[in-house]
Formats: structure tokens, sequence, C-alpha cells
């Protein structure tokens, strides 16, 4: 991330190799030319795109050297909304923390909570009951939809396609509706809790999620009329953004990105949580790394969530909602990682505990951040319009990144 | 001084009547422009399953005088290291030469400002070309990254698609044998068919040319939003930037207008020589009396008196309109009045028309990038128009050979669409595969190095 205001983040962050360290390709400090600006002694142009600027998805900043409208390096600066949100998490109990963690990726809250709960819950060894790993399953699933639907539509936007950003908030107003019927909260919801669910679902929650479905499978073929075989949107991401499958594992890229490389690695069936193991899904892949393949892996994502959730709603099991965890949460000495599937990539929560109330130390593995360290890789020799395809391909949340 | 206020009374009786269609033009064009942009805001809502502004008036029918309202006294900002008199000349520059072009134009047979200069259409196309200084000085000025970047492919971009643009209206120059706007009316008129019948071929390259050369989507790379921030008139603001976004709507005025002129039968009727469909001419009655009708139903469902008033005031404009529209056709008046106020209602309704073509392609596609907007315009546009200038001609000689005279010189014609169309196939199929092709060399150079 290299100089100056981020430089603090990268004591925090030293695992993670930086871009100019992956397969000796040369640090953009250095000067990146092409020998025909030699020849003609033209300038490069160094532009500052954000952290105020349209299409940056928040408060990302990236440098960018352009030849003309070629790219020929860049860098991402950020840490323009760190919030502090692992030193928090030593500040506070376990309980107390769960809701900062929604404020990471604020689109997608649901997801940020069952990662930290389930964290906890595993360093607790206790185990959410059936009925409550059936119904977090539901909302995580509808979070993906949720999540997916805003990348596309931002993404279309940031292509210039105007009008699929609002189709695609239509829908997403609707499982909002369902949150916010479910817990009273619509963006950052602290949906569940450590041990199981607060609420019990209300009554015509499987109605809800069933009439979404219903209508959901003739919405998306609305967008896909607009776009999948749109001349000029295939012209603007087919071969944009290539990342190959070594590329991505060697970035440690997760998610969508590495799925549309051709790489089939979903944790929701590699390491089953929740209630995933019980229900039949694709993992849907891509060849070309482009962000054509990105934008169909998500949407065929978006397809295989609602049959989950199709599925999951069949056969809602009773019982108890809450495990037995005591008011006072003292999990006993010792140190834990569990990673979920976020709508972005892995998400995953590295917790510490020293057996008193607070955790020792919470290290957040957000899958933004990482994604992102492949941007660079992905934006060299490409125009300026390409950058924003890139950015928005990646689906970045600068809450998660800057934490 | 005598021989001075002499000289400009004469002037003034010789021109009055052109004057005056000025002053009217530079004193209401702001304000049709800013309903243009009310109208493409509650397009755009339409389609996308909203409202739009609704808060000005009733159905937000106030809205664009609110917006001028707020541009005009907005603080002035001149950047601190840009070049202040160029940056004070440039949307001058291109507001002008928008406003200049519309002057070449006929609304009707009896509105226009220029009177029948004998280089018509070259004299409005040349003229609206001018306004390209003002984004290219103006990017310069702002001496900013965004701006010059956009008004670098601005100037790209325009020169591209001026050139197929020229072409396709040759092609059209053709039919008519003239450039003076009133004489290919005319020779519309006594063909019986449009021009844009004869030669689809030209009016859609004229079509998509038009849209790259007014900057709009998806063709308006200089101002892309999600890429420059707004182009050229990123460091514009307040009155300056209102300014260019006035020269943009009235380029789209003027290039509809072009269009129609050429390739629409200009202010004439669908079928005006088919004496059978005269009823026609009470068409622009009936829609006027249909938006006052709906208005009137519309009145007891507005929130307030006020609102209710305005919009009772609304459809008394849209019957008052109605009656000055039926007033030609019923009453025994000299047929230059008749012509002149149904001509100015077909005309405008083509623009309309057309405008809303415009804004119906830019709420539905991406937008192209640069590479493959020259791409597109090199290798498509200009050859295609090229072809069709040639087919046009030729279809031209064989339907004079074979004394082929109004519609039936669609004979002729029909063949040369129908090459035209091929050869459009052919161009789009090469470009998409010489692209393709260049596509992977392309990345494995970013990604070797």
């Amino acid at each position: 991330m290299g100089e100056g205001e981020s430089g603090h983040r990268k004591r925090a962050i030293g695992e993670y190799r930086t871009a100019g360290e992956v397969e000796g390709e040369t640090p953009l400090s250095t000067e990146v030319t092409t020998e025909h600006i030699t020849q003609l002694g033209a300038d490069e142009l160094v532009i500052n795109m954000g952290p105020q600027h349209p299409s940056t998805h928040g408060v990302l900043r990236v440098k960018l050297k352009l030849d003309g409208e070629r790219v020929i390096g860049s860098e991402c600066v950020i840490g323009y909304l760190h919030r502090g949100v692992e030193k928090i998490g030593e500040n506070r109990t376990y309980q107390q923390f769960a809701p900062y963690v929604d404020r990471m990726d604020y689109v997608a809250a649901v997801s940020n909570g069952l990662g930290y709960c389930e964290a906890i819950e595993k360093l607790l060894v206790v185990e959410a009951p059936p009925r409550a790993r059936v119904i977090r399953t539901i909302l995580t699933e509808l979070q993906r939809i949720a999540s997916h639907l805003l990348w596309l539509g931002t993404h279309a936007l940031d292509i210039g396609a105007l009008t699929p950003l609002f189709y695609c908030f239509r829908e997403r107003e609707e499982i909002l509706k369902i949150f916010e019927k479910y817990c009273g909260a619509r963006l950052t919801t602290h949906a569940f809790r450590i041990g199981g669910l607060q609420y019990e679902a209300y009554d015509t929650l499987e109605k809800d999620v069933e009439r979404f479905c219903k209508d959901f499978t003739s919405r998306i073929v609305e967008y896909e009329d607009l776009l999948t075989q749109n001349r000029i949107w295939l012209g603007r991401t087919k071969g944009v953004g290539i990342l190959s499958a070594a590329d991505a594992i060697a970035y440690g890229v997760t998610g969508p990105v590495l799925r549309a490389s051709g790489v089939k690695w979903d944790i929701r069936k590699a390491m089953p949580y929740a209630a995933y193991d019980q229900y039949k899904f694709e993992i849907p892949t891509g060849t070309a790394g482009d962000t054509y393949d990105r934008y169909m892996v998500r949407m065929e994502e978006m397809r295989q969530s609602r049959l989950i959730c199709l599925q999951a709603i069949e056969n809602i099991p009773t019982g108890p909602i809450l495990a037995k965890v005591g008011k006072v949460l003292k999990p006993p000495a010792g140190e834990v990682y569990h990673a979920i599937e976020a709508p972005k990539g892995e998400l995953g929560y590295y917790v510490v505990s020293d057996g008193t109330v607070q955790p020792y130390r919470v290290r957040i593995r957000p899958p933004s951040f990482v994604n992102l360290e492949a941007f660079d890789r992905m934006v060299r020799g490409h125009l300026v319009a390409d950058v924003v395809a890139i950015i928005g391909t990646l689906d970045i949340v600068l809450g998660e990144i800057d934490r | 001084m005598q021989p001075a206020v002499q000289a400009t009374m004469e002037f003034l009786k010789l021109y009055w009547v052109p004057l005056l269609c000025g002053v009217i033009i530079v004193a209401l064009l702001p304000l049709i422009a800013g309903y243009i942009v009310l109208v493409e805001r509650k397009l755009m809502a339409d389609m996308q399953v909203r409202l739009g502004p609704m808060r000005v008036g009733p159905h937000g029918l106030l809205q664009p005088i609110a917006d001028a309202l707020k541009l005009l006294i907005k603080e002035d900002i001149i950047p601190e290291n840009s070049d202040a008199l160029v940056f004070w000349l440039a949307p001058v520059l291109s507001v002008g030469a928008a406003l200049l072009a519309l002057a070449g134009l006929a609304i009707g047979p009896a509105f226009q400002v220029a009177q029948d200069i004998n280089i018509g259409i070259l004299f409005v196309v040349g003229i609206s070309a001018m306004g390209i200084f003002g984004i290219v000085l103006g990017g310069w000025a702002s001496n900013s990254h965004y701006s010059l970047m956009g008004a670098l492919r601005s100037s790209a971009q325009l020169v591209s698609y001026e050139t197929a643009a020229g072409m396709a209206l040759v092609a059209g120059l053709l039919f008519a044998g003239t450039l003076n706007i009133k004489a290919i009316v005319d020779a519309q008129q006594s063909a019986g068919v449009w021009f844009g019948l004869l030669s689809p071929v030209a009016l859609f390259t004229y079509l998509v040319a038009s849209i790259a050369e007014t900057n709009r989507a998806p063709f308006d790379l200089p101002e892309a939003e999600s890429e420059l921030v707004a182009g050229y008139m990123t460091e514009f603001s307040g009155f300056r930037w209102a300014l260019y976004f006035l020269a943009e709507y009235t380029n789209m005025v003027v290039v509809a207008s072009v269009a129609t002129t050429l390739f629409l039968g200009g202010w004439l009727r669908p079928f005006a020589s088919v004496h059978w469909l005269d009823f026609l001419d009470y068409f622009p009655t009936l829609l006027m009396v249909l938006i006052g009708v709906y208005c009137l139903i519309r009145v007891p469902k507005q929130p307030s008196r006020v609102h209710q008033l305005f919009m009772l005031a609304v459809a008394a404009l849209c019957f008052v309109v109605a009656l000055v529209l039926l007033a030609p056709v019923i009453l025994p008046i000299a047929h230059p009045f008749k012509a002149g106020i149904l001509g100015s209602f077909w005309f405008l309704l083509k623009v309309s028309l057309y405008l809303y073509l415009f804004m119906w392609l830019r709420f539905t596609l991406p937008r192209y990038r640069f590479d493959q907007l020259m791409r597109l315009g090199w290798h498509f546009l200009i050859p295609l128009s090229i072809i069709n200038v040639l087919l046009v001609g030729i279809a031209l000689i064989a339907g004079s050979y074979f004394q082929l005279q109004g519609w039936a010189l669609l004979l002729a014609t029909t063949p040369a669409a129908v090459i035209g169309l091929v050869a459009a196939i052919v161009l789009l199929s090469v470009e998409q595969k010489t692209h393709s092709a260049a596509a992977p060399s392309a990345a494995a150079d970013f990604y070797g190095g």
C-alpha cells in the first residue's frame, strides 16, 4: 500500500504481500515506461482518482499513472474510512463487539454478524440450535443476493448503464423489508446473537421469502436482457481485467473473483458452516477470469442463493433458537480462526481469548481488502474507462477494507 | 449621427422579422432547454420505476425554473491556476455557436431567422461544429487532468463523427439537389416521399453520428461521469456550467432539426400530397385536446388548491393551443399562415420524437470505451456512409434513366438500401472479428511485460 498515510497499516497486515512482491514484478515506485513514450519524449500523466470520485465506491483513492488514456501503473491508497474496528474489539465484551462488525461490509451486515457469532461459538465450544442455523442460512443467503444486487447496479452504472441500478434497488428493497420485519433494522442489522438468535422468526417469514424468490426469477431475466448480450456491455467487460487462476491464488483472492478465474473454491462447500451442508447448490465458475466472467458468476450465484433459500424455507426445524451460553461470556483461553463465504469472498475472524470477558485480539480478514491487492495487476495496460469497470468488478466495500 | 440612425432604422425595417425571431429564440431557448431536461428526467424516472421531480409545482413542472434560479445565484468559482480569460470565454463560445446554428434552421415555412440562406444546411453544420472550441478551450483552461482528458476525447470524437454525419448528409442532399433549407423541404413535398425513406441507411448513420456529436450516451465519453467526474465541465460551476448544459441541449435540438429537415420531411405532414389523408390536419388539435382533458382529469387528484389551479392553467393552455391549431384548418385564412402554424406543429413533433429516441438510448445502453468509439466511427460509420453515398448516387442515376419520380424512386433506392444494410452487417462483423482477434494479443502484451 506504499507510503505515508497508510504506513501505519502495513504493520498490522504484515503477512500480506504487496503487489510488487508477486512474481518479481517491479514495484510501482520505480518508473514504468513503455518504449514509445521515451521515443516521443511525452510525459506521463499522474491523476488522482478519489477519495472523492463518483465511481471509487466510497473513499478509495487510486493514483493512476497514464500514458494518454492507457494505465501504466496504479497505486491504491486506503485508510480514509479507518475506524479501528479491530482495536475496538479488544475493548468491548464479546457481545458488545457484535454490532461493530456490521459496520465493516455495511452492504452485507448479516454475513459479517454470522461470521463473528460462529467464531465466538467455536471459541466457546457451543453450537447454535438447528432452527437458528437454518434461519441464519436463509437471512445470509438473502443478504448475499442483496449485496450482489447492489454490486450489479453500481457496476452497470460505472459502465454507463443507468437503469439497472433502479431495478436492482427495487429487489434489494424487498430483502431489506424482510430484514426489517425480522429484526427492526435494514442495513446494520445485528440479526444474530452468539449462540443462536435473539428473535424468533416472525410469522410470515417463509411466505415473504417464498414470494421474493418467486418474483426474483423474472427480475433477474430483466437485468440479463439489458446487459448479458448487449454489444456494448460485452465490449466493455470481455477481456477486461483478466486475472489468471494462478495469479488469483497467488494474490489470495477469494469469492466470485476467484471463482471467475476458474477455481472452484467456496467455503460453503469446502468447510460447511450454518446449515449449508443440508442444501444442494452449484458453485458457478468462469473460464477467462475477465470482468464478464465475474459478472456471469455473480448472476449465477444469485440464482443459486435463491435456490438455497427455497430449500431452507421448506423445512425449518422447530425448537429453541438460542443455545445456553449464559449472560457473561468468558471463553477459555485460546485462539480460533473461523471463515465464512461472505458475498465478496472469504471473511475470516481470528479471535484470541485470554479467558476474560473481552477478546485479547480480534483480527479480521476482509475479502475486499485482499481482493483489492490484485487491482494493479488487473488494471495495467487498460484504459481509464476500464479502471472503473475493474473497481466495480472487484466489488469492494471501503468500510471493510479500512475497518 | 443622423445617417447612422437612419441606416439603423433602414436595417431594422428590412430585418425586423428575423431579429424578432432571433430575440425569441435567445430568450426562450433556455426555458425550452430546461423543459427538455425535465422531460428527460421524467422519462428516465418512468423507465426506472420511480417518479422523478415532483416537488416544485404539480408533477415538478416548475423544476426547470427552480434549477435555473439556483444555478444563477450560485457562487462563481474560477480555479486559481486556470486561464481566466479562456475559462470565461469557453462556455460562451459553446452556447453562442449552438444558438447561432439554430438561426439557420426553419421551424416552419414562416419561422426562420436567417431567411433563405443558400448554403442552409452547410451553415448549420459548420456553425454547430464551432461549439467544440468551447469544449476544448474549457477543458484546457480549467488546468485539471480530468477536464483535459474530457476535452481531448471530445475533439477526437467530434472529428471522427462529423465526417460520418457529413457523408450521411451528402446522401440526403443528393436527393434534394440544394443546400437551402426551404428548398430541401419543398423538394420532399414535390417528391411526395421523405428522403429518410429513400435512404434509411443515411438516416441511420446520421442518427448514430449525431448522438456522438452531441456527446450523448452511449457516446458521452467527454463527460463520462463515472470515469472523468464531469469531463471538460469538471471545474465549471454555477452559471458557466449551466451555459454548457444549455449548449448541449441546444445542440441536440439542432441535430434533431437537421435530421427532421433533411430526412423526415421538415414541417410537412405525413403523406402531405395524399389528399384523402387531409383529415390528419385535425391530429394536432386532437392531440392537444387529449392532453388538456388528461390534465383536467388529474385536477381533483392534486394535493393542494395551488396545484389544482396550476393544473387547470396547463389544461387551459392546451385548449388554447388546440384552438390555434384548429383555426387554420377550418377558417378560410391565407395559405402561408396555415402552413406556418400546422407546419410548426409537425416539425416540433418530429424533433420531439427524435429527441425521445436520444433519451431512450441514454437510459438503455452502457457507455462505449474510447477505443471502441473510435473504431466504431472509423471502421463502421465512415465506410458505411461513404458506401451509402455511392449507392444513392447509382440509384439516382438509375432513377433518372428509368424516369422514376416520387414513390416510384423507391424502386431504385430500395435495392441500394438493402445493399447498404448488407454492407453494414459485413462491416460490423469484420470490426468485431478484428477486435476479438486483437484483444488476446493486446492482453498478452499488457500482462507479459
